[in-house]
């Protein structure tokens, strides 16, 4: 929707709307929309989920494939994380080379996934400095409604429990699940006025005075984070927001968990 | 009446002979499926695209095409026959802007001598000064309106290569400010207004909130934020429900809850 972002009267009605304590679509300040997970969307790849977050939806896909490690990590696998915005995802968006959007997304959630040591890379390594695991990430963001961030990495984390290394396609031993020991959770939140607001849809990303993602991991650990927009957040506001990103992170793990 | 005879007529020659085709049973049946029979085929029912409609004797309005002296269906909407023409109502779609429409626009590029507006049609529209109630001197388009304003304005002047201009001037028409717009498919702007404008003074009396429809699927809506909220549930439900049948009366169980 682009064209609600950008409209003057919605900006100003958003704002009024949060001076009282209330968002666009009804939602608390501290609600995240409905949250949908359909792990195993697609069968041919080695891992896959889809994930609707209220109307974004993301796609993710897992492929894995012997390859060459880095010099400079020789006794380690590769994480490879690409983001891929359709142009079906918003009126925004147009096909061509990646958006700032879409590596700025892609960065983001292979950030969270690489600091949490969510999967583990030495374990993909095969023979040293010759052989190892490439594990690719791929985000297709089908619908964007809003907090792409969160949605992406649901999808990836989902994707990853649900991905199997496929090592007798390659003759390399026996195929099993990919190690997945970590379980890092992205919040995003955005301040409208005065107020601060999780998993925001479109209309409010469109209005925000300042953007916050907080990667936490289930062990209590803040893995990860980004701020983007203008806009800017006080030492106390970051710390309670920390708070609420456990909070919130928790409620999507447990979520997570139930699918096994 | 019409419709019996409609299948009566058309009924036989639907699929072509039948029996010449010979030992493809798979085909046929697959074929037989794609195409219901005529008696199918009635006024209000949902259609699909490419689905046969009638074989000659109405005209093919909005939402079909004749192929071959028959004619079928482009869009997926609901069969609407009115003598001599046949058409489908979408179930939803572009916005095709037709003149004299009120539109709710926003604006988007300042021009020295006018402004373009998007009207959620295929083309953004020029709104040029002379459209508009006040004496703008060149260059100062900016002064008056700026990229994200939301105006309501009417389609004039569009010519057969549908190019179209929009207008200011006029009752009701203007720069809109306060309250909010909810975007809906332009296909269920007639479920929005009602018969004569039964269904916004429905909904206005029920919330106390201010409404102002455009044809292009924009709805402004104004009031206390608690009336403008339910409005915009209640515009929600006619954009997913507005092709079913009862939809007053859904509408007015919706207001009148809490």
């Amino acid at each position: 929707m682009s064209n609600e972002v950008s409209t003057e009267i919605l900006a100003t009605h958003v704002l009024d709307l949060a001076k009282s304590g209330k968002r666009l679509d009804g939602r608390a300040l501290d609600e995240m929309r409905h949250l949908h997970i359909t792990p195993g969307y697609v069968t041919s790849a080695d891992g896959s989920a889809l994930v609707e977050l209220g109307d974004t939806k993301v796609l993710a896909g897992i492929k894995l494939e012997p390859g060459t490690p880095f010099p400079d990590t020789p006794n380690a696998g590769v994480l490879t994380t690409n983001a891929e915005i359709v142009p079906i995802a918003s009126p925004e968006y147009e096909p061509g080379p990646p958006s700032i959007q879409s590596v700025e997304l892609s960065r983001v959630v292979d950030r969270a996934i690489r600091a949490a040591e969510a999967i583990d890379l030495k374990g993909l390594c095969v023979t040293p400095g010759e052989k190892c695991w490439t594990c690719f990430v791929d985000l297709h963001i089908l619908d964007d409604s809003g907090n792409l961030t969160d949605a992406a990495l649901i999808a990836a984390m989902a994707a990853l429990r649900n991905a199997k290394l496929p090592a007798e396609r390659f003759e390399l031993g026996e195929t099993k699940p990919l190690d997945v020991r970590h379980f890092p959770i992205e919040t995003t939140f955005v301040r409208i006025g005065d107020a601060i607001v999780v998993d925001p849809s479109s209309a409010e990303e469109g209005t925000c005075q300042g953007r916050l993602t907080i990667a936490t991991d289930e062990e209590g650990n803040v893995v990860a984070m980004q701020k983007a927009k203008v806009g800017a957040f006080s030492p106390q506001d970051v710390a309670e927001l920390v708070e609420r990103a456990f909070v919130h992170g928790n409620k999507v793990r447990a979520a997570l968990g139930q699918l096994g | 009446m019409r419709q019996e005879r409609h299948g009566q007529r058309h009924g036989p020659q639907r699929h072509g002979p039948h029996g010449e085709r010979g030992p493809q049973e798979d085909r046929r049946r697959h074929e037989r499926r794609e195409a219901p029979a005529p008696e199918l085929v009635k006024e209000r029912t949902v259609v699909l695209p490419g689905q046969e409609l009638d074989s000659g004797d109405y005209h093919p309005g909005y939402g079909t095409y004749r192929e071959g002296g028959k004619i079928y269906a482009s869009v997926a909407g609901i069969l609407s026959i009115r003598p001599p023409t046949i058409r489908v109502i979408p179930f939803s779609g572009p916005y095709i802007p037709q003149n004299g429409d009120v539109v709710i626009a926003i604006v988007k590029i300042v021009g020295p001598t006018y402004w373009l507006v998007d009207l959620r049609a295929p083309h953004y529209a020029p709104l040029h000064y002379t459209g508009t109630p006040w004496k703008v001197e060149y260059g100062e388009c900016g002064e008056y309106l700026r990229p994200g304003d939301a105006v309501v304005v009417r389609v004039e002047g569009m010519d057969q290569s549908k190019r179209i201009g929009v207008s200011m001037n006029g009752d009701g028409l203007g720069r809109l400010s306060g309250g909010v717009i909810e975007d809906i498919s332009p296909t269920k702007v007639p479920r929005v207004i009602g018969k004569s404008g039964s269904m916004i003074r429905l909904i206005e009396t029920a919330t106390g909130a201010r409404m102002t429809v455009g044809q292009n699927g924009r709805v402004w809506v104004d009031g206390p934020q608690e009336a403008i909220f339910k409005v915009r549930k209640a515009l929600q439900i006619i954009d997913k429900e507005g092709q079913r049948s009862g939809l007053t009366d859904r509408i007015k169980l919706f207001l009148e809850e809490r």
